[in-house]
């Protein structure tokens, strides 16, 4: 992908920068609201991330202006702000993700990736979703692995479709509170990863090849086996 | 207090200015008064020197000129009615008859004319002023009838008089009754300034005196009393927040530091490195979740405005949180029960209230024993919704039980557990946002939290309607 970072700290644009190119995408970087919007305005990136806090133009004005050219790049915000008015405001203005600092960078990384995913164009109604062998339909709400069908309760078919949607890439116990539960706090508790291991148990145990899969220090992913 | 300080009080300037327009309107008043009153006279005066035209008209008419000249003469020279005017001339005005030495210059159209007399009364020459009407009589022969009218100017008189008493008298008792207000005013207004200086000065608990006169005043004092009260509390709530993150904070960030010195110091040996990075991250991250929630704490204390709080159904948020720990209860082989009897709506912020119920739950997992069971009650109860969370762990000895809502406070028992001493705390304020109260009861055994919620005013009698449904409102 190739990223616009528009930042006005110095080490944590090349903080991001570093960590980004690491994983093979192509950064660039503005250090203020007005250069950030027009280099933006060229339309030549996958996905940007905006400080809310810029010199010139604030982050929040710089993607509302955005929005209004029709520029429709995925935007991340990036902010110091965590309330969930602040979250709200950057979501209406136009953001797709909100990353309250400090953050992890690998909590910043499968978000961009689940954003750069998100912005190839997959606008048809999906009905079912399919990884190997395991085949989800979203109308019937079943699931079935290699023809065996599995039962899941409400709640485990959302976090099973989530994984689904995003398969291939890492999914933070973060996202999966916010997009699974709606929760926007962390539980001192490691609920998630009961959840997860409960999911694994009904769609991996009794089969060959695991599906999900815990990535060290950063989340889950599911995928295809090797 | 000297005057032209005095001046300078609304009160004095708002008696100056209800004194001018009272004055004002006396003046309109009185100035009316004497208008029509004068008019009156005026008229009366007319009607009088008409009728008496006439009168000698007809004299004229029926007896004679003689007769004419003897009435005049008569009238005029009656001593006591001075106040007539009368005079007959030939047709030459030639004075025949009368009190006036010579006819008038010139006269108006209607006939009537106003002249001007010196008598002499008392050795002093006084002006008069006679209103008169002149009459032309058959033959040529001309007739006079005047009125002094100096009962009119003596009552315009006594009229100016009356205006300039009432105006000196109402100017004299507003300035009085403007200085004595301002007094009294600036005497309340200095007493609470006075307070404000102290409070300023670092006298915190300083309040304004209330005069018990239930006016004005004492509602101001006992508003701005009620808002030095809360900022006490904010403050008081403030220093304890910073005491409690100096005191908290310092623990994780001296074993941070400790590890990071005891990385430094050993030989580069890559394994051991990265064990202690994973260290230190982890300890990064649990300071800045104490930050974290120390912030939300701090937030839902100060209040937010009422128009962020939106309609929320805790009973389906209560019914979410305890579907989201339910694997991780019976992992541990304890019982997790809902009973709810319908949606229960309050106004509320979702997303701390959903923070709340799960450090409920939180806790409640953390302290109950395997076989135990968490219960967690909602109810309608007419004026208000009811959430308690209750459990069989070792529960919390009575004198304890204020205790735990405080920050960072963990009893003995649980030192052991994770966390940081906040979970309860930010329950407690989470509570207080929503004007909840919080109880902690003994369950036997185990505790019970239970939090009473105001109902929201917007479904009064909306609540329970459906017993047993599950609707989510969000």
């Amino acid at each position: 992908m190739r990223i616009l970072i528009i930042e006005d700290d110095r080490e944590t644009a090349d903080y991001l920068r570093k960590g980004l190119a690491e994983n093979g995408h192509v950064v660039d970087h503005a250090p203020t609201g007005p250069q950030g919007l027009a280099m933006a305005l060229e339309s030549i990136y996958d996905a940007l991330i905006v400080d809310r806090m810029l010199p010139g133009l604030d982050g929040l004005s710089v993607i509302q202006a955005l929005r209004k050219e029709q520029v429709k790049i995925p935007v991340l915000i990036l902010s110091a702000l965590g309330q969930v008015n602040d979250r709200v405001r950057g979501l209406k203005a136009g953001g797709d993700d909100y990353l309250v600092k400090p953050f992890a960078f690998s909590e910043l990384l499968a978000r961009m990736e689940a954003l750069g995913r998100r912005a190839t164009p997959e606008e048809k109604v999906v009905t079912t979703l399919g990884l190997a062998d395991l085949e989800m339909d979203l109308l019937a709400r079943t699931v079935t692995r290699a023809d065996r069908p599995i039962d899941l309760q409400p709640r485990e078919f959302r976090l099973l479709e989530y994984l689904m949607r995003h398969a291939g890439q890492v999914v933070t116990r973060t996202m999966l509170l916010e997009s699974v539960w709606d929760y926007h706090f962390d539980p001192q508790t490691n609920v998630i990863d009961v959840h997860i291991s409960r999911l694994r148990a009904k769609i991996d145990k009794g089969f060959d090849e695991p599906l999900l899969h815990t990535v060290r220090g950063a989340g889950y992913t599911l995928r295809e086996p090797a | 207090m000297n005057l032209p300080n005095l001046a300078r009080t609304s009160a004095f300037r708002l008696t100056l200015l209800y004194m001018t327009l009272f004055g004002a309107s006396v003046l309109v008043l009185l100035g009316f008064i004497s208008w029509s009153t004068i008019a009156l006279i005026e008229r009366q005066t007319d009607e009088t020197i008409e009728a008496e035209i006439r009168g000698l008209a007809e004299q004229y008419r029926g007896r004679g000129l003689l007769r004419l000249v003897d009435v005049i003469h008569e009238r005029s020279a009656d001593h006591a009615d001075q106040d007539n005017v009368y005079l007959l001339t030939d047709p030459k005005l030639g004075p025949i008859a009368g009190n006036l030495t010579h006819w008038p210059a010139r006269t108006d159209a209607g006939g009537w004319v106003q002249l001007s007399l010196t008598k002499r009364e008392n050795g002093e020459s006084i002006a008069h002023h006679i209103r008169a009407r002149t009459f032309a009589l058959p033959g040529g022969y001309r007739l006079l009838v005047g009125r002094d009218t100096n009962e009119k100017d003596k009552f315009r008189a006594i009229v100016n008089e009356a205006v300039n008493w009432s105006l000196a008298l109402t100017f004299g008792f507003g300035l009085i009754g403007g200085v004595f207000i301002s007094r009294r005013m600036l005497s309340r207004v200095d007493r609470i300034s006075t307070t404000a200086r102290g409070i300023i000065a670092g006298d915190l608990a300083r309040r304004i005196e209330i005069s018990g006169s239930d006016d004005e005043f004492d509602r101001l004092a006992e508003n701005l009393n009620a808002m030095l009260d809360q900022i006490e509390r904010l403050m008081t709530g403030m220093r304890l927040a910073t005491d409690s993150i100096a005191h908290d904070l310092r623990g994780p960030l001296t074993r941070l530091k400790g590890r990071v010195e005891m990385a430094l110091r050993c030989p580069p040996e890559k394994g051991q490195d990265r064990e202690a990075l994973a260290d230190v991250l982890a300890q990064t991250d649990a300071a800045l979740v104490v930050f974290d929630t120390l912030l939300k704490i701090a937030t839902a204390e100060a209040r937010t405005d009422p128009a962020d709080l939106e309609p929320v159904d805790i009973a389906s948020l209560a019914s979410d949180a305890a579907e989201f720990y339910e694997p991780v209860a019976e992992e541990k082989g304890i019982a997790l029960d809902v009973d709810t009897d319908g949606p229960a709506r309050i106004r509320g912020q979702p997303q701390l209230l959903a923070q709340a119920i799960a450090n409920l739950l939180d806790n409640a997992v953390k302290h109950t024993p395997a076989g135990g069971r968490i219960t967690v009650t909602i109810g309608n109860r007419g004026d208000g919704v009811d959430l308690a969370v209750a459990d069989t762990g070792p529960g919390i000895p009575e004198a304890d039980r204020e205790r735990v809502l405080e920050r960072f406070v963990r009893l003995e028992e649980s030192r052991s557990s994770p966390g940081a001493g906040l979970g309860l705390s930010l329950v407690a304020a989470v509570a207080k946002l929503h004007d909840a109260t919080v109880r902690l009861d003994d369950n036997d055994p185990g505790l019970r939290i239970s939090l009473r919620f105001p109902a929201d005013p917007d479904t009064e009698g909306g609540n329970g309607a459906a017993p047993g449904t599950k609707d989510r409102l969000r």
